[in-house]
């Protein structure tokens, strides 16, 4: 199916030369063409049905856990006191953070005028959404009496209760609820002038009548283009500082009780940091099987995944010097309970997870110093997945050491997960990859009709720029 | 209705009848399509658009787009979610409104909510629910306010019947001039191909249209059904319910669980028996007075005198003798240090860890008498007993931490202690008495 067989190497920057952000000298119709093709064809390659049949499996066993869960209570899962968050809150966290990275390449990189955007922004908007919806579960399931569930919300009721809203854990409901709904709203805003080209190049009645139905009828009006590209902008100035807050206020959790090795200011600034980290490593372990299946290697270039790259080493960097702090700080604060709480965590029982989160944190990113590891697809597969692995370790370090240990040791216990927790977590990258899977096969993975704006086409133009010149 | 199902319609030979529309011109390139735009512009056409598939640099201007209002818009629409996030916590946590508004109806009553002693109205912990309010609502502004000043969603297109129009999402420009454009006539064809158009044709639109029946009956039948819930939660709310709610998840609520009364057979334990016998040593309220001298030191209205060693339990500490003994003194001294020597000093003098360590502080501590103090001195064992049992002054009772026969256990120490310190030479046996008196 895929066309392109060699990667073309577009990194190097010529002096007096933009490289390109399309390789293959496609025209209009050539970028229409190799997006629409893989959502038009009526089959898909074989690893798509694998991923599909294996994700669904995950995807039915996340059923069956909750269900089990919800009939048995959360007992089934292997949390106690002291250590009342485990696994549940570790994929709340690693999730939310996964979903980061898409919202950063959508808005902040569009604010900052960065044209490569547009090969990746598509399908990292996508990512987000699906990360957030792996997110939003954990805290539903994890409530233990889910049918209250609604009591998170303030909703009128004849008991006349509200919710607390001094309670970070309230300010969680709307971050992620806001989070969850403003990128919906940015990913579905953007999908519409490509939804329309699918409308115009469909072949069945039925795929005629969907993407008719949410393509709500676009003509590609200018007078449309221009609310479009002001409305496109407000929102990823909107989304900018929402994106922020939301890790921070998830990092609130934890930043604003008493234990030792949560109450500390740094939080929100490294968990954002540590989100886009691992968001992008996502981003990175997703888009090099998509480009390689369904043909996209020509807007999907090395020179995008190079950038991503670098932007994986300098948050690593950012999340290994906030790893450093914590330790000095905890030094310095002269604190003893704080202190103790840093030695556990390295030297204590779960030091191999704190030794597995910093080794695959902070040393592995190193290699990305240099410009052939960044443009070599096998070395970045495997450091985006460590990345992934040391992020999902670094909630769980933060989670499980500081309850586990806290100041009366008297009140200190061990965690250790269920078969049901674990088989949750499975779940959920189940549903991660049945949902993104559907997404790569049904709707434009590469926004269209962004890419051809930022096409060196019309030499003598003025410009060939983006949205929102 | 699908549009692109309607254009493929308008190319069979039996449409609906239809009347032309619009001029629809093709160009081959942005270029083209900001030059025409000039063109149509200058000529003064108000009712025409230009499409193209992706926004083209240059053209509001060609055209004459004046800029949007959407900005105000999104911004009203920010204002209103800060000031619902304001409003809404403030009603409710931070408001007596039962009290100063009891004409609020229950449910919409808010409340000063007390939590961890912080105020009711403590702005920086608001912050996050009103900043996150403000952008969802800006961004239903921004997306839902795109959409309805565009006009969309709209189905229904003449335009979307002209095969060629298709190509404007692919990579075909557009320029499209309604017929009812005032300055619309035979010359709008020639400026359109004097500006350079590819070709240029008429969209036909549908006399009368009106959506397919089905498409009627099936939004009749969508809105029947979505009415279903709140029916269902109407008459819930004014049904009067005669039985118990039904528990869908019955663990959570009705646990497994062994009931001593019913002699339940449990595998936990070694005997199988659900109904536990007594633990050892446990008393019953009687025992108390049935045997006053054991339990509280006193016959009569009188200290005891003597250790009741009588009791099978104290025997059981002195090894079964009936009488005082080693043992029962080592158990005693053993006893002795854990619970009484940091306050009272292992010498019972009344200098202890703790009466050292809050005297060199200041702290304020009063220490225990000395067991050689002539009050404490004269006092029969059963008083001893009751100071171990109930405590005495600043003296917390130590009842609940030592059991009855290691109190005894520790008075007959405590009895020795005051032996040791008040004895004289004579108290020495006759054999050790002279070791003692030699010179060294």
């Amino acid at each position: 199916m895929a066309s392109i067989v060699h990667d073309r190497d577009n990194t190097l920057e010529r002096p007096g030369q933009r490289a390109p952000l399309v390789t293959g000298g496609h025209d209009l119709h050539g970028v229409t063409e190799v997006v629409c093709r893989v959502a038009e064809s009526r089959t898909a390659p074989a690893a798509w049905y694998l991923t599909m049949g294996v994700s669904a499996a995950l995807l039915a066993a996340l059923g069956a856990m909750i269900g089990y869960l919800f009939f048995e209570g959360v007992g089934v899962w292997g949390l106690n006191n002291p250590v009342g968050w485990g696994f549940d809150i570790t994929n709340f966290v690693f999730w939310v953070g996964i979903g980061h990275a898409g919202t950063l390449i959508s808005a902040i990189l569009y604010l900052f005028r960065q044209k490569w955007r547009t090969g990746i922004n598509r399908f990292a908007e996508a990512m987000t959404i699906f990360a957030v919806m792996c997110a939003g579960l954990f805290p539903g399931i994890h409530i233990g009496r889910v049918w209250l569930a609604f009591y998170l919300f303030p909703l009128p009721n004849q008991m006349a209760m509200w919710p607390n809203f001094r309670s970070p854990l309230l300010w969680d409901v709307f971050a992620v609820g806001t989070y969850f709904t403003v990128s919906l709203l940015f990913w579905y805003m953007g999908l519409i002038p490509d939804l329309a080209t699918l409308r115009d190049r469909a072949k069945s009645k039925l795929s005629a009548f969907l993407y008719g139905l949410f393509s709500m009828g676009w003509t590609g009006s200018a007078r449309h283009w221009h609310r479009y590209e002001r409305a496109y902008l407000i929102l990823a100035a909107l989304s900018t500082p929402l994106v922020l807050s939301v890790h921070s206020v998830v990092s609130f959790d934890f930043a604003t009780s008493v234990l030792p090795g949560w109450h500390t200011t740094i939080f929100p600034p490294y968990f954002v940091a540590g989100a886009i980290f691992s968001g992008f490593a996502m981003v990175v372990m997703l888009a090099i099987p998509c480009r390689a299946l369904f043909g996209l290697k020509d807007l999907i270039t090395l020179r995008h995944l190079d950038n991503m790259n670098k932007v994986i080493l300098a948050t690593g960097l950012m999340v290994g010097y906030a790893y450093t702090t914590e330790f000095f700080v905890a030094w310095y604060s002269g604190s003893a309970w704080e202190l103790f709480a840093f030695k556990a965590r390295a030297m204590g029982p779960w030091w191999w997870s704190y030794w597995i989160m910093f080794s695959c944190n902070v040393f592995v990113p190193q290699i990305f110093w240099f410009r052939w590891a960044r443009t070599n697809i096998p070395v970045m597969l495997v450091v985006s997945m460590l990345v992934n692995v040391g992020m999902w370790f670094e909630r769980f370090v933060i989670i499980v050491t500081s309850l586990s240990t806290d100041f009366l040791p008297s009140a200190w216990d061990t965690y250790w997960p269920t078969w049901v927790e674990a088989w949750t977590m499975a779940g959920s990258f189940g549903l991660f990859f049945f949902m993104f899977g559907l997404f790569c096969k049904f709707l434009p993975m590469v926004a269209i009709s962004e890419v051809k704006a930022v096409l060196p086409h019309d030499a003598h133009a003025p410009a060939a720029g983006g949205h929102g010149h | 209705m699908s549009a692109s199902t309607v254009t493929k319609k308008s190319a069979a030979t039996a449409g609906p009848a239809t009347a032309p529309h619009s001029l629809v011109a093709e160009f081959a390139s942005a270029d083209a399509l900001v030059r025409a735009c000039e063109q149509v512009r200058n000529a003064g056409y108000t009712r025409w658009d230009a499409h193209s598939p992706y926004p083209v640099h240059g053209i509001d201007r060609a055209i004459g787009i004046r800029a949007t209002r959407l900005p105000v818009l999104i911004f009203l629409c920010g204002a209103t979610g800060t000031t619902i996030g304001i409003l809404l916590q403030w009603w409710t946590n931070a408001v007596n409104a039962g009290v100063e508004f009891p004409w609020v109806p229950t449910f919409l009553q808010g409340y000063n909510f007390i939590i961890s002693g912080k105020p009711y109205w403590s702005f920086p912990a608001n912050i996050p629910v009103i900043f996150e309010l403000t952008i969802l609502l800006s961004a239903f502004g921004a997306f839902f306010g795109m959409l309805a000043l565009n006009g969309l969603p709209q189905h229904y297109n003449p335009l979307l019947r002209v095969d060629r129009f298709r190509r404007v999402t692919d990579d075909r420009f557009f320029i499209s001039i309604a017929m009812d454009d005032p300055k619309y006539g035979s010359a709008t064809r020639r400026l359109l191909e004097g500006a350079g158009a590819a070709a240029v044709e008429v969209a036909d639109d549908v006399k009368e249209s009106a959506p397919p029946r089905w498409f009627l009956r099936a939004h009749v039948i969508l809105a029947c059904f979505l009415l279903i819930p709140l029916a269902v939660i109407a008459y819930m709310r004014v049904d009067k319910q005669t039985q118990p709610r039904i528990h869908i998840v019955q663990d959570m609520d009705n646990q497994e669980r062994y009931t001593a009364g019913k002699q339940m057979a449990n595998p936990v334990f070694a005997d199988g028996r659900s109904a536990r016998p007594k633990v050892a040593g446990t008393l019953a309220r009687e025992d108390f007075t049935q045997d006053p001298h054991y339990f509280q030191g006193r016959i009569g209205d009188q200290w005891a005198v003597g250790i009741p060693m009588y009791h099978p339990e104290l025997q059981k500490l002195a090894g079964g003798a009936a009488e005082v003994n080693e043992q029962l003194m080592r158990r005693g001294r053993d006893r002795y240090a854990i619970f009484c020597s940091h306050c009272h000093g292992l010498d019972g003098a009344g200098v202890g860890r703790v009466a050292t360590y809050t005297t060199e502080r200041e702290i304020g501590f009063v220490p225990p008498k000395s067991y050689v103090d002539p009050d404490v001195l004269v006092r029969p064992v059963g008083h001893l007993f009751n100071t171990i049992t109930n405590g005495i002054r600043t003296m917390a009772p130590h009842g609940d931490q030592i059991p009855v026969a290691d109190r005894w256990a520790i008075v007959a120490y405590v009895k020795a202690l005051q032996r040791a310190q008040t004895a004289t030479l004579e108290d020495v046996p006759t054999d050790e008495r002279s070791r003692m008196t030699q010179p060294k």
